[in-house]
């Protein structure tokens, strides 16, 4: 225990855990409620019905305040390439440079400017132009989220790069072909996984305030409110949660044929052979085996892969050391393997938690399509509060699919390029970074209080229709700004 | 004829990195980081300085929310121009992106613990006003703090760190920072925006309204200290960090006009502040504080220049063991850096048509019902 203390690249990797997880529980749901804010909006322009307007209204605060959590702890990530991991830094600079620099620049100014607009320029501008605001702040933030997938993939499956002796010392991947790089084999899958899985969180928490006030019944308003919530948010998961099955398929092929070790880490498979799929189980790291009761087709994950039940795949105990030979199996495509494996444990229990959390999301798409259905809510009391606390499913589904990929391709930072132990600063010891952690944990539980409570305090005050400035007036009061 | 590569600190005995030329995309982009830090010294520095100003122009609740309400829709986009700044430092000098970040851990935490601080004050203070009292401590030691220590980490790259042969910072952690140059760099860097915090309350809060006669007065003031200060900084560099200015290099001549620019700066200021006392002839109200905010930015862009100037061709200066990091030795591939003026090409025009429309749609000074409003 005592050495975990004075290890810079495990405090580290904690650090950037903690951080990484917290600033990921509000992108999500910010590029996720975003939709609907702009959705909202754009109802509101073809109607102009005040209640519309107040729906509009209601989304734009939520997801502002939400948004506004993500840029502040977003921050934090950007430095923290340079303070905890300058090695790494040095290392990707070349590559992973272009695109941070092009999400800042093409993407970011646009969503943080245009929220200031979306936030408090409702009367300053007109409807079309803040209608195109919020759609502004929406593309904005997905596009963000492309960038920065790219240089994640970049680090998954690296290509369009070469390695060179750098002028400061050390080596550095340099870039050879921009367009290879960051359109790398894992790019477009990943792309397509996260982004559909954000739309996913923003859809069951639509959903989840929708049912909230089916509940309480307020007023026949707040009803109304609550069924259009709910069938909005429904309509939207029913194509998402659909759309999932492709682009997961995608993702997981792509690790089937280029991140081996992950593929084995996931399944638990300890020796060479076909890729059986396994249900549920345990993995004992320290003798080498998994307890699971397996998917009743052999060599499932071969079918999926590449169609074939009978594609091999290197085990943990192969690719344990040293580079491995990929071209004895049919499996893999890369022709080596560097050698080195994760913790297999949390990245098998991780990545069956993302697939039974799927489940789950069917299972709760089906409780909605039920709601919706019977006219009479009253009666789907049960349905009603599971769907309240609906947005925990999608969002152990986003955090432990991030597990599986960040877990999954140690010891390797940037796969079979650097691995993670060389990766940290030199000149940061462990007792600094000790204190930082405890900051952080002081300065995200405090942020995250504060937030869950404005939340809930819009949440339960609503949307509030502007006429009847009296009545307006006083049940906003919560909500208002001012003194 | 003159040496555009060598640096005026060339007299100082900075360990040289290994001796190369720096390409010209490689000028271009250092050119580039100064373009960004710029953006950001002049939009974030309104906005830091007001937050650094804060509890002493603001003295009722709605005071405070009008004061807030005047940074409120800006300062999102304003800290952008830091983020890019530091990315395009990743992108395009990756070594010294690493050096400065890692060598300066718990300063650049510091700061990171302030822009958080204040953007959960920003955005919470209206709405949890249980935690008013906490909120206003937030905004405003969430903008002192860093307002304070980017000018402290420029002194000390200006000055020069000592680096170990690998590159990484080799001195004190913190302490070993504060240095009597940096430290008089950073209270440069927090005055000229306080002045800039001073101009912009000036000129965004309500024509008869206390806040604004508290920052007419006070922008007088700090006009007068950041000059102070800077004089002191200037006779702590040539005691401490060099001794001549070099006028046979290129950056010794730039250097010494962008010292002369701040002066002018300083002078243009003063002459459109009028009287000192707040104007409440409207006419005559908005023509001076909008030049006395346009002559107040005068100075943060010279001060960018005159570091540019003294630091060029080093990125950072080492005092030793190890070479120091300069723009040639530091710099991306030809490949990356083209895939990125490209990449700038198509940015930062639009990032400009961005900024004129939403500060187009802000323009004004800011009204009690819009304060009080969210």
């Amino acid at each position: 225990m005592v050495e975990f203390f004075t290890d810079v690249a495990a405090l580290s990797r904690l650090q950037f855990a903690i951080t990484v997880i917290f600033h990921f529980l509000f992108v999500p749901l910010s590029i996720g409620l975003g939709l609907f804010t702009a959705l909202a909006e754009t109802r509101y322009y073809r109607t102009r019905k005040p209640e519309d307007k107040a729906a509009s209204r209601f989304w734009v605060k939520i997801f502002t305040t939400t948004f506004i959590i993500g840029v502040a702890t977003g921050i934090t990530m950007e430095f923290s390439f340079g303070s905890n991991w300058a090695n790494y830094s040095r290392f990707v600079g070349d590559i992973f440079g272009a695109p941070l620099a092009a999400e800042a620049l093409l993407a970011f100014f646009l969503e943080s400017l245009f929220l200031g607009v979306v936030l408090f320029g409702r009367k300053r501008l007109k409807p079309g132009l803040y209608l195109a605001s919020t759609w502004v702040v929406w593309f904005g933030s997905a596009l963000s989220a492309l960038w920065i997938l790219i240089a994640n993939s970049w680090m998954q499956t690296p290509a369009g790069y070469e390695v060179v002796e750098s002028a400061t010392g050390g080596a550095k991947a340099q870039l050879v072909d921009f367009w290879a790089a960051a359109l790398n084999p894992s790019t477009v899958p990943r792309y397509l996984h996260t982004v559909d899985s954000l739309v996913i969180l923003g859809a069951f928490s639509v959903m989840a305030i929708g049912a909230y006030y089916l509940l309480r019944r307020r007023s026949a308003q707040q009803v109304a409110f609550g069924k259009r919530f709910l069938t909005t948010g429904l309509i939207v998961g029913i194509v998402t949660v659909i759309l999932m099955l492709p682009f997961a398929h995608m993702q997981a092929a792509q690790v089937a044929t280029t991140q081996p070790a992950k593929l084995a880490a996931m399944e638990g498979q300890w020796n060479d052979g076909p890729g059986n799929m396994t249900l549920f189980g345990w993995v004992d790291e320290a003798n080498g085996t998994t307890t699971a009761v397996e998917f009743p087709s052999p060599g499932f994950v071969g079918i999926l892969a590449n169609g074939n039940a009978d594609a091999t795949y290197p085990g943990l105990i192969t690719m344990k050391d040293g580079p491995v030979d990929l071209s004895n199996y049919t499996g893999p495509v890369d022709s080596v393997y560097p050698g080195g494996i994760p913790s297999v444990n949390l990245t098998f229990q991780a990545y069956h938690l993302m697939v039974v959390m799927y489940c789950l999301l069917v299972l709760w798409i089906i409780f909605a399509i039920i709601l919706v259905r019977s006219e009479k809510h009253r009666k789907g009391k049960v349905l009603n509060y599971l769907m309240v606390f609906g947005p925990i499913v999608p969002f152990l589904a986003i955090q432990s699919g991030w597990i599986v990929a960040e877990v999954g391709r140690q010891p390797w930072v940037v796969y079979g390029l650097l691995r993670t132990d060389d990766a940290i600063s030199m000149s940061v010891s462990a007792p600094e970074i000790l204190i930082t952690i405890l900051l952080f944990i002081v300065f995200y539980a405090f942020l995250f209080v504060v937030w869950l409570r404005v939340i809930l305090k819009m949440i339960k005050a609503g949307p509030q229709l502007e006429e009847g400035e009296a009545a307006t007036a006083d049940s906003s009061d919560d909500l208002k700004g001012g003194e | 004829m003159l040496s555009l590569i060598s640096s005026p600190l060339a007299a100082t005995g900075f360990i040289d990195a290994a001796v190369m030329d720096p390409t010209p995309l490689q000028i271009l982009w250092f050119m580039i980081i100064g373009v960004l830090l710029l953006g950001y010294f002049v939009l974030d520095g309104f906005d830091l300085g007001t937050g650094a100003l804060y509890p002493f122009i603001a003295k009722t609740d709605t005071e405070k929310a009008m004061v807030r309400r005047s940074v409120g829709p800006l300062w999102d986009g304003n800290e952008v121009w830091l983020l890019s700044g530091g990315g395009a430092l990743f992108a395009a000098f990756a070594p010294a992106y690493a050096t400065s970040f890692s060598g300066f851990y718990l300063a650049i935490m510091l700061v990171l613990f302030g822009l958080i601080a204040r953007a959960a004050a920003i955005e919470f203070r209206s709405l949890e006003r249980s935690l008013g009292g906490f909120f206003d401590a937030a905004f405003f030691l969430g903008s002192a703090v860093p307002a304070l220590l980017f000018g402290v980490a420029v002194g000390n790259v200006v000055q020069g760190i000592p680096l170990d042969v690998n590159g990484d910072y080799a001195g004190l952690p913190l302490v070993g920072l504060l240095r009597p140059f940096p430290l008089a760099c950073g209270l440069v860097g927090l005055s000229t925006m306080l002045l800039q915090g001073a101009s912009w309350q000036s000129l965004k809060q309500p024509l008869e309204s206390e806040v604004r006669a508290r920052a007419v007065r006070l922008r007088r003031v700090l006009l007068i200290l950041t000059l102070v200060l800077f004089a002191l900084a200037s006779v702590l560099y040539f005691l401490l960090v060099s001794p001549v200015v070099d006028f046979g290099t290129f950056g010794g001549i730039l250097a010494i006009i962008a010292a002369a620019l701040f002066v002018v700066g300083v002078i243009a200021a003063f002459v459109a502040q009028g009287n000192g006392m707040p104007a409440t002839n409207p006419v005559t109200a908005k023509s001076q504080d909008v030049m006395s905010f346009v002559a107040a930015n005068i100075l943060p862009v010279s001060l960018i220049i005159l570091t540019a100037a003294t630091l060029f061709p080093y990125l950072i200066p080492s005092t030793g063991p190890g070479p120091s990091i300069s723009v040639a030795s530091a710099g991306g591939s030809e490949l990356a850096l083209t895939v990125m003026t490209i990449i700038a090409c198509i940015g930062v025009p639009l990032v400009l048509i961005y900024h004129v429309m939403v500060y187009r749609t802000f323009r004004g000074r800011v009204t009690e019902d819009e304060a009080l409003e969210y």
